[in-house]
């Protein structure tokens, strides 16, 4: 595209970023795997999605449980009113983080290799929200009164929302963040469509791919507003990568509860964000590179650029733990101090030092240049990433307060089967999703790749490749 | 397009991928082409709008999903047909009448408060000696009691359910002749009409006997004077006018005394309303054995086992030179420095002196008392003659009863209410005498042990459905009168003897009320209504204190007499429950649910033994013992008690009741299964073993020993002493900086400005306050599963906290309702606004607006806000339904709920004052229900805009103090700061 | 490549999607609108046991309404009469309508005459009569022109909307004490103003805070 020209770095790529024989080969290898009709879908993966569709259903049973006799049925209560629900809406609002950054940020930077990874990391976003958002929805006591939450005029009641709260500002947020996901995601996709629409036969295939690419033709006008398109709403989504999780971390920043009550949170919670989230593209790209082999497109420097970034948002959010540290003991402010400690050294301690081992020690192995590039290593830090990242929020919320201000209302928190069946559904949802959009979308931007491509032929002329290309 | 490119691109072979333009971007033609193809420009759409127009349809989208749904019921309107009779009767209007109820011959006079006929509150009745407007949590909970579905409802013949016919038939078969077969149990006899009858009844049948226990009673009180003076009298403390408080096992705080009464009186002394009150404090000592409210207020506490306080006792006497011939056993000089302290202070106190027994401790220990009193010239007791009479009860007439039964001299017996054959000492064997009864009647309450055991069994009629009278022990009578028909046609204990013994049913009313026409002179009618009205029969003559002296040889003789039991092994000690007293209230929820004030615990009872000997014995909370002695064996769960004597065990009755409604089944641990004649209230050489089992007892508060407040400045104390050196030391435990609200500040200086101060110093930390929330705002009973979780749900709760040593830990309770703070944390939080601020300083909360996100609870400095979990309303029976305080929404599962300074009561008031056209509300006019309650007046509700209200006065003692004021949050709720009184002897 | 669409269809989607966005307007609109209540209940004439006239009795025999909702001034509740009120004129007027068959029954046997309940309010909306009356709000304010109903149905929606209207402006609605049950009073003046000088002098302040309705 007209950008990439303008991308002097680029020029220099070597070894190149993506191999592949020619234009035509990459469609191929991208769109069998959605046509599945020349490559076969292995059972596997019907096996894999029966799986997760089922355990999907467990996520539904467990909400119609909830919904029908009550909060009760979680091991919630007081003083900890919020538990495993808000823990695991952070948690996936925080994997969220990845898409966004990957499509908007890295794009505006202009980070060539973000192409055959974005697509993915995007799809991940939606459905980590999609499962971020059943929660604020399903931990309120009367969900059915929810729409409240929402600033519907009603002249019945007179009354609006409460503004100041920042709970609607969450409502803002996340809602507004998942809308420009999407729109981003289609967008990229339009092209890749519009190709499928091209090389299908079926006529049904036809009707659907080519209702959903909205008449693409390719024309240059086409182009040309796509690019305009991508760049306003990378212009758009590349604050909210910074405010969706600011304002998560509001409804814990804006309180009084001591381990709460900190100005660090924003910051912190956007690095936690994005650790977390490209951890969680890190694991599903693994998967998807060996089962669909596409070593060719996502090369070792795609993976090592993650750990990198994996790596320098890991130390943030360390250092954003010494900080807390450092202020609980610095403020001077008994109930402060006492949080801390009752964190490392409380009912809680296992939660507490999980969270520091996954999130604060294993990365730091990707100081090594042999680590970033071992498979294995990368596939198990992303692993403990994402398990340090949940206890992080579990750590935050439950117990800041199970021990606050008066040793009267202390409690203890313990999850039921409810708690964790909800939770594992919502991570069954969101393997069912990623596995149906990796069977029946382009896992990897075509159209973008192929930027990649293309740029690589014009410029090494001396390569092989190439050579034979223009032949 | 692809025209386009074979044009300008000759170097590109046919292969066309849009990409390949790339080759021409740059060059000219294709920029101008470019150009042409598109005027416009990609910035200016760069701006944010699209993000405002999306959430605007957005919004208005998912209102479709709360479209509601829009047929109607049909609702009836039900006037009465023919008016009503009840003069000024307004429909949903409360009206208030006047009763009494007698606990183990603890007489207090209650109002009792009815929405359309319903009763719906027990509240303490002003005009009577005993109650003065308090009540007791018991005394407020039987309401819920009235409404109990599992209340007895039917006559049951030997446990099987039979009909009143059969059972007046065999009534009328009764060969009673001269009674030599015919005998009477009834509990402490207090009602003068009952007595009455008693003696008609004795001299219509010489030869039958009427005897009276009570698993708790005041015999050994009458034992005592017995020994002392040669003839049973009550000793009555004047609380009030004591300085210096030695109490001698005796809970008269709480468990001791089933009555506000010794509260409201000893509190006088303690309350501190003005700087030159300091002086006038009191100082309490305790001697106990277990950790009782009355030594958590004390200001010295010697913890001792229950057979060693006669020993104490004696030595005190000795050391005041009471008596010839006694001399200081010197045993531990902690001991003896106590004892020293207390003598000196006894001394110099002289008239102003108080020492006063345990009705747990045996008479020998009153008697002591007795002479200790009178020797240091004590002006604070007097003593009166029993206006009823006593000689036959106790202990000592039920063994003989049970001689006779089991002897087969018994052909009729009459039990009236009580239930013996749970309650009685386990070696009197009382089934096995039961059985051997030929007719046995019994009647009472609830479907219980003795129930299923008598011949027959009647239900009996509810206090507040039924008609009778009670006198306290200086005799100040009062009428017992119904607000409502006996719903389950439960009959009383005058209406069943008049029966038995004279063959024809005749109603209590009548009963009752031809007795006191009889007593009444000139208009007798007139004088009813006003007996009635005021809940005090003017009429009956209260007895007026007799002049007595101890006879000190008899008294030794006596004393010599009263075997000494020797120490050995473990001592177990037998208590009243806070919750079921003897086990007569196990079937009510709020009280299984208000927790013991102490140990915190719900649900049932508990082992309470020492940390020494369970470090001893390597037990831990909930390890399930045995305690055995003898042929008597029973197992409990324990519960480490900071500051309990050592090698002993104390025990609350009135647990684990087999027959029982749903409420109260086998819910803790039957204590009366190793009780005996021998030792009825502790007996020594128990062998204690650990079982190996376990189980989990429910407490509201994590125990903790040593400083449980965790050197926060929550419940602040200080000595009387330093208080008077440095007011200002209290105030300064915290230091408060000047925070101001990023959101302008609302300022509350217009009208009335609710505000409320909370004496730590006069509080004790019974739970009356509690239960009188659950009554008036139907907080809902979750049960101990739920409790476990942390789920209960009381709005204003008990904090205890300890500190200091774990064996000899002082005590501090601290009742928490919201505070209302004026910079409430919840309410900024609320995303829809369900709580918010009123102009009067209320942290209103509309449940009808609430989601439920929790986030308030959450924000809660003081977790004062609570959540309902489940439907915990649903699980109730519908008839409970009926105690519901109509004022207050009943709130369903989902959302939150919390203290609103009861806002109905608030509203109410200034609606009358509205109609009476005033404006400004007098101060005491409003009076919150756990204020109304207080026996302790340790909380003062009012307008703090007002500087002549009592609050605002409270509040501007130097020890008055907001908890975590630190927060910014400005609490309405304040505190002052609890104020000890020790002996400097003893803290220096 | 083929052609799939016909040209046509960019209208076709352009069409679809502003009938869409019409669509979901509308729709909002109409939630809006359907949901609220002066809808919903207002107009709710259920069918009574006995064809009482409120035109009848309150209009042409001008009773007071104060005569059988005896309690509207003392208490919460303005009780419906007892029957014992019917049949104070009933023993001898109309003594035996067949329309009052019902009445008599109901006296007879002293079982309540079951009428239907019109003016309903939420459980957890705590409204007071006495209150509203002494601070002179009419029975016009919220039942309308009762004593022009024969039959009486609903005519303010009652909803909290109308209470806050109200409470946030009472001056509109409030007349002197006397008048309250006067239904067809006629002001001579703006009645704004007379109301304005009763809440200037009667110091009337509405709560407009949660607890003042909702405890």
């Amino acid at each position: 595209m007209s950008a990439v020209l303008q991308d002097p770095q680029l020029m220099e790529v070597n070894p190149p970023l993506v191999r592949s024989e020619d234009y035509h080969d990459l469609t191929e290898q991208i769109s069998v795997i959605v046509e599945g009709d020349v490559v076969k879908t292995p059972l596997k993966y019907w096996i894999t999605l029966a799986v997760t569709a089922s355990v999907t259903g467990i996520l539904g049973l467990m909400l119609a449980y909830l919904v029908s006799t009550g909060i009760g049925v979680w091991g919630n209560n007081r003083p900890i009113g919020w538990a495993w629900d808000i823990t695991n809406f952070v948690f996936w609002i925080g994997i969220g983080h990845a898409g966004t950054l990957i499509s908007a940020i890295l794009f505006l930077f202009r980070q060539k290799w973000r192409t055959s990874i974005n697509r993915s990391a995007e799809a991940m976003t939606l459905f980590a929200v999609m499962c971020a958002g059943i929660f604020p929805l399903f931990h309120t006591g009367r969900p059915w009164r929810a729409y409240w939450l929402f600033p519907i005029p009603n002249t019945d009641l007179n009354l609006w929302q409460n503004f100041r709260s920042p709970l609607i500002w969450d409502v803002f947020a996340v809602s507004t963040y998942f809308t420009v996901s999407l729109l981003f995601w289609f967008t990229g996709l339009v092209p890749d469509l519009a190709t499928l629409r091209d090389r299908t036969a079926s006529k049904l295939k036809q009707y659907i791919f080519g209702a959903l690419s909205l008449g693409w033709r390719g024309s240059a006008r086409h182009w040309r507003n796509y690019e305009k398109a991508y760049l306003i709403l990378a212009a758009i989504s590349t604050p909210l990568v910074l405010s969706v999780h600011s304002i998560v971390s509001f409804d814990f920043a804006t309180s009084v509860i001591p381990g709460w009550h900190t100005t660090i949170f924003p910051p912190y919670f956007v690095a936690g964000a994005i650790f977390s989230g490209f951890a969680c593209v890190m694991t599903l790209l693994l998967i998807a590179r060996w089962t669909l082999n596409l070593q060719n497109l996502i090369t070792m420097k795609h993976l090592e650029n993650m750990n990198k970034i994996i790596l320098v948002t890991g130390s943030v959010v360390s250092y954003a733990y010494a900080t807390e540290f450092f202020i609980a003991w610095y403020s001077g402010n008994i109930y402060e101090r006492f949080t801390f400690l009752n964190r490392a050294f409380g009912p809680y301690w296992w939660a507490a030092w999980s969270m520091y081992t996954c999130n604060l020690l294993i990365p730091q192995l990707f100081w090594f240049k042999s680590m970033r590039n071992n498979l294995w290593v990368m596939f198990i830090i992303s692993i403990t990433t994402n398990i340090g990242m949940w206890f992080e929020r579990f750590v935050i919320i439950a117990t800041s307060l199970t021990r606050d201000f008066l040793p009267s209302s202390w409690g203890y928190f313990h999850p039921t089967y409810v708690d964790m069946l909800t939770f594992a559904g919502t991570i069954g949802l969101f393997l069912t999703l990623f596995l149906l959009f990796a069977r029946f979308l382009p896992m990897i931007a075509i159209s973008e790749v192929k930027g990649v491509l293309a740029v690589q032929k014009h410029t090494f002329k001396d390569e092989e490749v190439v050579a034979h290309d223009l032949r | 397009m692809s025209s386009l490119i074979n044009i300008q691109t000759p170097n590109v072979t046919g292969k066309k991928y849009w990409r390949s333009l790339n080759q021409l971007a740059d060059t000219k033609e294709f920029r101008d082409w470019v150009h042409h193809e598109f005027p416009a420009n990609a910035t200016e759409m760069l701006d944010g709008n699209s993000r405002r127009t999306v959430l605007k349809l957005m919004a208005a989208s998912f209102g479709l999903a709360g479209l509601a749904a829009c047929n109607r019921p049909v609702e009836h309107i039900l006037p009465n047909s023919a008016g009503t009779e009840a003069d000024n009767y307004l429909p949903g209007e409360p009206f208030h009448f006047a009763t009494v109820m007698s606990i183990g011959g603890h007489v207090t006079g209650l109002l009792v408060e009815t929405h359309d006929g319903r009763p719906t509150k027990i509240e303490g009745n002003p005009d009577h000696p005993h109650s003065l407007g308090a009540a007791t949590a018991i005394q407020q909970a039987i309401v819920l009691g009235m409404y109990d579905p599992d209340r007895s409802a039917k006559v049951l013949q030997s446990g099987k359910e039979s009909t009143w016919p059969a059972l007046e038939a065999a009534v009328q078969k009764l060969s009673l002749g001269d009674g030599s077969g015919l005998r009477f149990l009834s509990g402490f006899v207090s009602s003068p009409t009952l007595d009455s009858q008693r003696t008609a009844i004795l001299k219509k049948f010489p030869k039958a006997k009427w005897v009276e226990y009570e698993a708790l009673s005041r015999d050994n009180e009458l034992a005592g004077a017995n020994m002392a003076f040669g003839q049973p009298l009550y000793a009555h403390p004047k609380w009030d006018k004591a300085k210096v408080v030695v109490s001698l096992d005796h809970d008269f705080l709480n468990l001791d005394a089933p009555t506000p009464f010794f509260t409201l009186a000893f509190s006088k002394r303690r309350r501190v309303g003005s700087e030159e009150d300091l002086d006038k404090m009191n100082r309490l000592y305790a001697v106990e054995s277990q950790f009782s409210l009355t030594g958590a207020n004390a200001d010295h506490r010697m913890r001792m086992k229950g057979s060693d306080v006669l020993q104490f006792a004696t030595d005190l006497a000795a050391a005041l030179g009471a008596m010839p011939g006694l001399n200081v056993v010197n045993n531990g000089d902690k001991r003896g420095k106590f004892l020293a302290a207390v003598v000196k202070d006894l001394k110099a106190a002289g008239p102003e002196a108080l020492v006063v027994a345990g009705p747990r401790q045996p008479a020998s220990v009153n008697a002591l008392v007795a002479l200790i009193n009178e020797k240091l010239g004590s002006a604070c007791v007097t003593y009166t003659k029993p206006v009823i009479d006593k000689s036959n009860s106790g202990i000592d007439a039920l063994k003989a009863l049970a001689g006779e039964m089991s002897a087969g001299q018994v052909s009729t017996l009459v039990i009236l209410s009580g239930n013996p054959v749970y309650s009685a000492p386990a070696d009197l064997q009382f089934p096995v005498a039961l059985s051997k009864v030929a007719t046995s009647i019994h009647l009472g309450a609830e479907e219980d042990e003795t129930a299923a055991a008598a011949t027959w069994h009647i239900p009996e009629a509810h206090i507040l459905e039924s008609w009778g009278d009670e006198a306290s022990s200086e005799g100040a009578a009062s009428i017992q009168q119904p607000m409502i028909e006996p719903m389950y046609g439960g009959k009383t204990p005058v209406e069943i003897v008049n029966w038995v013994t004279t063959g024809k049913f005749t109603k209590s009313h009548d009963i009752v009320k031809n007795f006191w026409l009889a007593q009444f002179t000139g208009d007798k009618e007139q004088a009813w209504r006003k007996a009635l009205h005021d809940g005090v029969v003017a009429a009956s003559k209260t007895v007026d204190p007799i002049k007595v002296t101890v006879d000190t040889k008899k008294l030794a003789t006596a004393l010599g007499a009263a075997t000494k039991a020797a120490s050995t092994g473990i001592e177990v000690g037998f208590y009243p429950s806070s919750a079921t007293w003897d086990g007569r209230y196990a079937n009510n929820g709020w009280l299984q649910e208000a927790p013991d004030p102490i140990s915190k615990l719900v649900w049932g009872n508990a082992a309470m033994i020492s940390p020494k000997l369970a470090r001893d014995q390597k037990l831990t909370d909930g390890d399930i013992i045995s305690l055995t002695r003898g042929n008597v064996k029973m197992e409990a769960a324990v519960m480490v008690q900071p500051g309990h004597a050592d090698d002993a065990v104390s025990i609350s009755l009135g647990y684990g009741r087999e027959k029982c409604g749903r409420v109260g089944k086998d819910v803790g641990a039957n204590a009366n299964l190793i009780r005996t004649t021998d030792g009825f209230y502790f007996a020594q050489g128990f062998t204690l073993a650990a079982t190996g089992k376990r189980e989990t007892l429910a407490t509201t508060q994590e125990r903790g020993t040593g400083d449980n407040q965790n050197g926060r400045p929550l419940a602040r104390e200080a000595d009387v002493e330093e208080y008077k050196k440095s007011p200002k030391s209290i105030e300064e435990m915290s230091e408060v900086p000047e925070i101001h609200s990023i959101y302008p500040e609302f300022t509350y200086d217009k009208g009335n400005q609710w505000g409320m101060a909370i004496d730590l110093t006069s509080c004790t930390g019974c739970n009356a306050c509690v239960v009188a929330c659950v009554a008036e705002n139907n907080t809902p009973v979750v049960g101990k599963d739920q409790v476990l979780r942390g789920r209960e749900m009381h709005w204003i709760r008990m904090d205890r906290y300890y500190s200091g040593d774990e064996n000899d830990p002082e005590v501090v309770e601290q009742p928490i309702p919201c505070m209302q703070c004026e910079n409430a944390p919840c309410e900024n939080v609320c995303p829809v606004q369900a709580t918010s601020h009123s102009p009067e300083g209320l942290n209103d909360m509309a449940y009808n607006r609430c989601v439920g996100t929790r986030y308030c609870a959450n924000n809660c400095p003081f977790k004062v806000r609570h959540f309902n979990f489940l439907n915990f309303h649903r699980h109730e029976p519908e008839l409970v339904g009926l105690v519901y305080n109509p004022d207050v929404s009943v709130r369903m599962r989902g959302v939150m709920e919390k203290c609103t300074y009861c806002v109905q009561r608030i509203e109410e008031t200034k609606i009358k004052a509205k109609r009476d056209g005033r404006r400004e509300i007098k101060d005491g006019e409003i009076k919150t229900a756990c204020q109304q309650t207080c026996p302790a007046e340790a909380i003062v509700f009012g307008n703090i805009n007002d500087p002549n209200s009592r609050v605002a006065k409270l509040k501007k003692q130097e020890r008055n103090y907001a908890m975590l004021a630190e927060l910014g949050i400005k609490p309405r709720t304040t505190y002052l700061a609890k104020l000890r009184n020790p002996n400097p002897e003893l803290t220096a | 490549m083929a052609v799939i669409f016909p040209k046509s269809s960019d209208i076709i989607l352009k069409v679809a999607g502003a009938v869409a966005g019409i669509g979901a307007v509308i729709a909002v609109a109409a939630f809006t609108y359907y949901t609220y209540p002066t809808v919903i209940d207002t107009g709710y004439q259920p069918v009574q046991p006995v064809p009482y006239s409120h035109k009848l009795h309150a209009g042409q025999l001008g009773l007071d309404c104060y005569y059988c909702h005896s309690t509207v001034y003392k208490a919460a509740f303005a009780a419906v009469p007892a029957t014992s009120t019917c049949m104070n004129c009933h023993t001898q007027v109309k003594k035996d309508s067949p329309r009052l068959e019902p009445v008599r029954q109901s006296y007879a046997t002293g079982k309540p005459v079951p009428w239907v309940q019109i003016h309903r309010l939420p459980d957890y909306v705590y409204f007071n009569h006495s209150a509203h009356l002494s601070a002179g709000v009419s029975c016009v304010s919220c039942h309308g022109r009762i004593d022009q109903m024969i039959e009486v149905h609903q005519e303010k929606p009652l909803n909290m909307g109308m209470c806050l209207e109200c409470h946030r402006d009472p001056a509109p609605n409030v007349r002197p004490a006397n008048l309250v049950t006067k239904l067809d009073w006629v002001p001579d003046r703006d009645p704004r103003e007379i109301g304005a000088e009763i809440v200037a002098q009667k110091h009337l302040e509405p709560p407009t805070n949660c607890s003042g309705c909702h405890r």
